[in-house]
């Protein structure tokens, strides 16, 4: 029998209809990211309907997945696969299961704490930070001077005014966290 | 001599860019028998009407050739034409230089017009030898037949009755309702199901217009449309005997229904040999009112079902060729009304492809799986065996590609809806075919998907195939209204291009009688020569060709007229 527990732990978190897929396979076959999956997202929701937790939780999918929506935009019965992604990794964060990616959790720690910082993005601080996490110093070194050169990411970060706000986000989302549903 | 009109159609472009009209009428002009002949650009419209009834008042014509499309497209029209100006409509005939002639030379022009002045020529002598005729009238009994007392064959037989004509209803059970008595209730309102069948038996018991007759069988038929003969033997109780009795009617109506599938032809699957494998007739009666889910074996509550469809179906080497087509609707609300039942439990449906077309059917299927987590596997069972008290099931999921073993506590197949056992033999006794599968056969797949070939008897409900039961009502109210057709005039009018017998030339040698396909022929007792029945007769021809004396004709195909086509022709 499939492991409905978590079945219906992700059915909750992701708040999709994940049991209507009929596996036409739009959504991997417009996937920007799925040569860089093991499964792709339709498989990866079979996956999820055989309540196969192991499995998605250790596989890099869930971590390869750049959150775009293109599947869930072209999903014929409105299944948003991106969203089942994301509860799939909250899950597997708050799990403590063996993480595939590493690299994709600590740069989203920083994306993170970054933002809560300085209310907004700056990509070269958060460049800097993870070649420093991740001591990985010289890969897309031209790319990044080209972009600097060209003038598309700023040199100075901005910080917003609104930053009691942002923090109030930080602290709701923070509380949501505790409240996900729990496998067991 | 005739005094015949020839009109030659251009239809647009369709002949006219391939046949020289202009020539094809100045070549016919010549022929002796013609006294007109012109060209237009569409016959059929109006104006060209107008001209064929205007040419024949002015000119006196006593026949008429439309040289133009098919006479299956507007025979009809330009005989109708023909007859509101006086003129017999059997004297007017299409020669068909379009389909036959311009549509397949169109790179052959000079041909094409050579060829479309031979058939209009030819088509003239034969007009030339055309028989005044009139329609012939029949009697109609107005009285209808039904053979079967299920679903489909109680709507007929209320649709008939309601109109206000006479029904016998016969049932070979001792009671009415058929399968569908068997059922738990319907997808889509589950509930109403049984209460609706039985206001439907009670309605039918009581209705005025309808004599029901159960534990009877339909053992003779003969006659033809408006006027069958039917014998029907009916075991009483307490007689060892049938008692026979004959009907007169004019319609049949055929609602034989459907049979169960042998589950001991599918030994793969365990059937007939597992005690815990059972088909979905089984199970329904485990859903029905009053009924328990309860595994055969040892009584237990089943906890995991797995549900296997097409078992049988779509499987031309192991069982039939066709689709049930309703097994993958009642399977999805057994698989709910378990879980509604069981809690507890896991409903799992093998499946090749879901085929929910209708109203609302695939949302059904849908709520099937998000509200009562029916899982789906997409993929066909391979082998059912038994281990200790569990079902085993080995089956595959192609959507992920992978293998699948289920330990199962009941595995339920949707076995084939078969025909019902002595279709084919009904068939025969009906003059109504039956297809390879045993299911009787249609005029037209199309177009006349409730009448069979033989005209008089009617189609309705999975006797014709298998059918749920909106079609099936349907179906039976469409059966019934062709017979309120037949039932709507006193007299019926019969074609009368049928055969005919010269009776100086008959010697009765009865070789017509065994030619007929149709049972049109008989020797006359008193008379001693051949007959015709009208009513069945469908100007085949077979009696003609049988017939060592040439007594045997057919009405404007004699064959002096054929010889003098041929001699126009060639």
């Amino acid at each position: 029998m499939p492991d409905f527990n978590f079945i219906d732990q992700v059915n909750t978190l992701s708040e999709q209809p994940i049991e209507l897929c009929y596996h036409c396979h739009k959504c991997t076959a417009g996937c920007p990211v799925v040569d860089q999956m093991e499964y792709g997202p339709d498989r990866i929701l079979r996956m999820v309907q055989f309540g196969e937790k192991d499995k998605l939780l250790q596989s890099e999918d869930i971590w390869v997945c750049v959150g775009c929506e293109t599947c869930g935009a072209r999903c014929p019965n409105e299944i948003d696969a991106a969203r089942v992604l994301g509860a799939l990794r909250e899950i597997a964060f708050a799990e403590n299961a063996a993480i595939a990616e590493p690299g994709a959790v600590k740069f989203h720690r920083l994306f993170l704490g970054l933002v809560q910082r300085t209310g907004r993005m700056h990509e070269i601080s958060l460049l800097a930070l993870h070649k420093l996490w991740t001591l990985n110093l010289f890969s897309d070194l031209p790319a990044g001077a080209r972009l600097i050169m060209m003038g598309k990411v700023p040199l100075k970060p901005s910080i917003i005014k609104g930053r009691s706000e942002i923090a109030r986000i930080y602290a709701t989302a923070g509380s949501k966290k505790k409240q996900v549903p729990n496998g067991d | 001599m005739s005094r015949i009109g020839v009109f030659v159609c251009h239809c647009g472009i369709n002949i006219a860019g391939t046949v020289d009209v202009a020539a094809v009428v100045e070549q016919v002009r010549k022929h002796p028998e013609v006294v007109f002949a012109a060209d237009y650009k569409y016959m059929c419209s109006d104006p060209g009407q107008e001209l064929i009834k205007k040419t024949i008042a002015e000119n006196q014509l006593d026949g008429v050739v439309v040289a133009a499309c098919s006479p299956a497209m507007h025979e009809t029209t330009f005989r109708r034409a023909v007859a509101s100006a006086g003129v017999n409509s059997f004297r007017c005939e299409c020669a068909n230089i379009r389909e036959q002639v311009s549509w397949v030379h169109q790179s052959q022009k000079e041909e094409a017009t050579r060829k479309a002045v031979a058939v209009t020529r030819s088509i003239v002598e034969k007009v030339a030898r055309n028989e005044k005729l009139e329609p012939i009238s029949a009697a109609v009994t107005h009285r209808a037949l039904v053979i079967g007392g299920g679903i489909a064959g109680m709507q007929a037989a209320l649709d008939v009755a309601n109109a206000g004509f006479p029904v016998i209803l016969v049932e070979r059970q001792g009671q009415l309702g058929g399968k569908m008595a068997q059922l738990s209730g319907t997808f889509l309102n589950i509930k109403a199901a049984p209460d609706l069948l039985q206001k439907m038996v009670h309605q039918v018991m009581d209705h005025p217009n309808i004599q029901v007759l159960t534990g009877a069988e339909v053992k003779t038929v003969e006659g033809y449309v408006g006027n069958f003969k039917v014998q029907v033997e009916l075991c009483q109780e307490g007689q060892s005997e049938p008692v026979a009795f004959t009907f007169e009617v004019g319609a049949l109506i055929v609602a034989t229904g459907w049979e169960r599938y042998p589950q001991a032809r599918l030994p793969e699957y365990g059937g007939g040999e597992i005690p815990d494998v059972i088909d979905g007739l089984a199970f329904e009666s485990m859903l029905a009112p009053g009924g328990q889910i309860r595994r055969p074996s040892d009584g237990k509550v089943p906890g995991e079902v797995v549900f296997v469809q097409c078992a049988g179906s779509r499987d031309p080497e192991r069982g039939v060729p066709y689709c049930s087509k309703v097994c993958c609707m009642y399977v999805a609300k057994q698989a709910m009304v378990f879980k509604e039942r069981v809690p507890d439990g896991q409903p799992y449906v093998f499946y090749i492809d879901i085929r929910s077309a209708g109203k609302g059917y695939d949302e059904y299927v849908q709520r099937a799986m998000t509200d009562s987590h029916v899982l789906y596997l997409r993929g066909k069972v391979s082998k059912i065996f038994r281990e200790g008290d569990k079902v085993i099931v080995w089956g595959a999921d192609t959507l992920s590609g992978r293998s699948l073993e289920i330990a199962a506590d009941l595995v339920v197949l949707a076995t084939p809806l078969a025909p019902s056992p002595g279709a084919v033999d009904l068939g025969q006794r009906l003059h109504a075919s039956t297809d390879a599968n045993g299911f009787f056969t249609e005029a037209h797949v199309k177009l006349r998907p409730v009448e069979t070939l033989t005209a008089g008897i009617f189609l309705a409900g999975a006797a014709q195939g298998p059918k749920d039961i909106p079609e099936t009502v349907a179906q039976a109210s469409a059966a019934a209204a062709k017979a309120l057709q037949l039932f709507s005039h006193e007299k019926m009018t019969i074609s009368p291009l049928v055969a005919t017998v010269i009776p100086e030339l008959c010697a009765a040698c009865g070789a017509c009688v065994l030619a007929c396909p149709y049972g049109a022929r008989s020797i006359h007792p008193l008379w001693n020569i051949a007959t015709v029945n009208a009513s069945l007769c469908q100007s085949c021809g077979a009696c003609v060709v049988a017939c060592p004396n040439k007594a045997s004709q057919v009405h404007n195909w004699r064959p002096d007229q054929i010889m003098a086509m041929l001699d126009e022709v060639l």
